[in-house]
């Protein structure tokens, strides 16, 4: 018997017995391709050709000179294929659905990111393709769903628990345990049983590996600190995965601080002191649950973030003190993204402009003389209807009035 | 201990049946009354399950009456109340099914002793594969209560094995792929794969997943020691009320 997929406590394979198989014929899928330097090879060619890879590292001289210390460097994941970096793990996962011989991919969403990279690539490798969505996301995300059922995907909204990102995620689970020897599940980020978290951080280090180079050959020197938002924590796990081997590069995790402090207000696992360590979804990590063991609602302005768990590989360098994790609130996180917008012109999407918060709080007292990297893991633009409802644009809502009359006259 | 039970029962009665409810669905006070009818009716075990947020393995009615047991306010203490005072009142035995979290919550090795306190003599833990599940293990042995594992149609024959070595009491065998609630077609096939886990074990076979008529009953009898009647009572109770759990449970048998 092996124990598998460990970081200090965290991780593991807490699976119904229906699926070791499964996960068995996965685990090895993915470490035959990751022993095989013409996968990632592949990987990368695919990446460039459909995705636009190597994403660009973009200095942002403007915000640099408003907060008048350390240069700040941006890392454009929002520049994929897809809008997000989402796109770095899809595609990863559908070469190895290929190489396993399925012909359908499943895969829950949130906001609905990873349920239109999921669609994209489905629609590319040719698989059948079920999004698995919370039923008040489905209602509040109506444009990616648009474009997840104009890539053929079926969008199937998830009306149990609390019809939200987790609850998408036991149905995506529920499918699995009954069509898992044609169907490959593609979990969005590095949560969920072993092998997923080590195996969306791998496709996602593609991140970290560019910008150590770009950092190195654009500006010369290594970052004085990363930052990145954590939800499920892939993006993160993909920039700083770059740097694990640097100590002087700190890195920071930027978690969703909602309202603030207290149960349901926030989705801040390890920044704020409401989480406890539980098993849920198949692995262990610290989760926002009540004394006996039960989820408990969480609460951010960005749906990304909005989960009850957190990756194991990021709950164990909590453990170690090698990331150091802060929370921005939604208010927070509106102003950096107004700053941004106006500032730059970078549209960063609610998600990613936690990172920037978090660097804005901090950028100002560090020496000119260094650099800092901030992962812009998604663009903003295309979810103008979330965005707005945040910013609270009366115009825009004018429009959506004046456009609904039009819809009922026509 | 559990396994003896089951084998001088058997003496009497060639297919045992095995019932399922969820505690605090639809409330406390219709647990108890709902297992008061399937002891009357003459169930020899039963699943007691304390309701969990995340339900990864249960189908659409069984996580409906989770999720309902928990907004009403099923607190896993209550359910510990209420587990015990069912094991005081009826004379066969109670196991426990419920999700790892509840267990590893409440610290592993004092919620088993506080199961071996209360009079639960086994558990169906369905996403703790032995493989994760060292401590529970120990504690259950500690605490001389029976570890049930799970045999589905994917399982290798070593697994099978392997499982078999982790458990006792009996063998859950699940009758097809998929979470529980859903139809199972009562085939050859899933003939075969019961041979196959009486090859593989040395235990009772309990079979679930999908039971709800005497005519699956009739098809179990002889291939397994125990049927379980996991959902179905469920959706009985919804359509018809508690007072039907009864006559149904003895239709079955009849």
């Amino acid at each position: 018997m092996q124990h598998r997929g460990y970081f200090d406590q965290f991780g593991g394979a807490f699976i119904p017995e229906i699926l070791i198989p499964t996960f068995d014929e996965l685990e090895a899928a993915y470490l035959e391709a990751k022993a095989d330097p013409a996968f990632w090879e592949e990987y990368k060619t695919l990446m460039a050709t459909y995705s636009g890879r190597p994403t660009p590292l973009t200095r942002a001289d403007n915000l640099t000179e408003h907060f008048g210390g350390a240069q700040i460097y941006v890392k454009r994941e929002d520049l994929n294929h897809t809008g997000a970096h989402k796109a770095n793990n899809v595609m990863g996962q559908g070469l190895l659905t290929k190489r396993m011989g399925k012909t359908r991919v499943i895969a829950e969403t949130g906001a609905g990111q990873h349920g239109v990279a999921t669609a994209t690539m489905a629609a590319k490798f040719g698989f059948d393709c079920t999004i698995y969505m919370g039923e008040i996301d489905v209602e509040r995300q109506r444009p990616n769903v648009f474009w997840m059922e104009r890539m053929g995907a079926e969008v199937i909204p998830v009306t149990d628990g609390s019809r939200i990102l987790k609850d998408a995620i036991n149905e995506a689970f529920r499918d699995w345990v009954t069509n898992m020897d044609n169907t490959h599940y593609v979990l969005g980020t590095a949560c969920g049983p072993y092998p997923f978290p080590e195996m969306v951080s791998w496709f996602q280090s593609i991140i970290g590996i560019e910008a150590r180079e770009q950092m190195l050959r654009e500006v010369g020197k290594l970052p004085r600190r990363a930052y990145a938002c954590v939800g499920g924590g892939s993006n993160a796990m993909g920039l700083f995965s770059g740097f694990f081997d640097d100590p002087e590069v700190e890195l920071v995790g930027v978690e969703a601080g909602g309202r603030g402090k207290g149960i349901g207000e926030h989705a801040s696992r390890l920044a704020y002191d409401d989480a406890t360590v539980g098993v849920a979804q198949g692995y262990k990590t610290y989760f926002l649950q009540d004394d006996e063991g039960q989820m408990q609602e969480t609460h951010s302005v960005s749906a990304g973030l909005d989960y009850v768990g957190v990756s194991p590989i990021l709950s164990g360098l909590y453990e170690s003190g090698r990331v150091r994790f802060e929370a921005a609130t939604d208010k927070e996180v509106i102003d950096a993204m107004s700053l941004t917008v106006r500032r730059e012109g970078l549209i960063p999407a609610l998600e990613s402009s936690h990172a920037f918060s978090q660097a804005f709080k901090e950028v100002g007292d560090m020496d000119p003389e260094d650099a800092i990297i901030i992962n812009q893991s998604g663009r903003a633009d295309k979810d103008i209807f979330t965005v707005a409802d945040a910013l609270q644009d009366p115009k825009w809502e004018a429009f959506i009035i004046a456009k609904a009359e039009e819809y009922k006259n026509a | 201990m559990l396994e003896s039970y089951i084998r001088s029962r058997r003496e009497q009665k060639e297919l045992l049946l095995m019932t399922h409810i969820v505690l605090g669905y639809p409330s406390f006070d219709d647990s108890m009354r709902m297992v008061e009818s399937m002891v009357e009716a003459g169930v020899d075990l039963m699943e007691l399950q304390i309701p969990f947020s995340e339900p990864m393995a249960d189908g659409p009615v069984i996580l409906k009456a989770n999720s309902e047991a928990l907004a009403t306010g099923a607190r896993v203490e209550k359910s510990l109340e209420i587990a015990e005072k069912i094991t005081a009142s009826f004379d066969i035995p109670f196991l426990f099914m419920t999700y790892y979290n509840i267990l590893f919550r409440n610290g592993v090795d004092a919620f088993v002793g506080g199961m071996a306190e209360i009079g639960i003599r086994g558990a169906i833990i369905p996403d703790l594969p032995p493989e994760e599940g060292s401590e529970y293990l120990t504690a259950m042995k500690k605490h001389s209560l029976a570890p049930i594992h799970i045999f589905t149609p994917n399982s290798s024959d070593e697994r099978m094995s392997m499982l078999s070595d982790k458990s006792e009491g009996f063998i859950y065998t699940v009758a097809r792929k998929g979470v529980t609630g859903k139809d199972t077609a009562f085939s050859d096939e899933l003939g075969d794969y019961l041979s196959r886990c009486r090859a593989a074990t040395s235990l009772p076979l309990a079979l679930g997943f999908g039971v709800k008529s005497r005519e699956d009953i009739d098809f179990i009898r002889g291939k397994a020691d125990i049927a379980v009647i996991g959902s179905e009572t469920i959706r009985v109770v919804e359509k018809d009320g508690v007072a039907a759990v009864k006559p149904f449970i003895q239709q079955l048998q009849d």
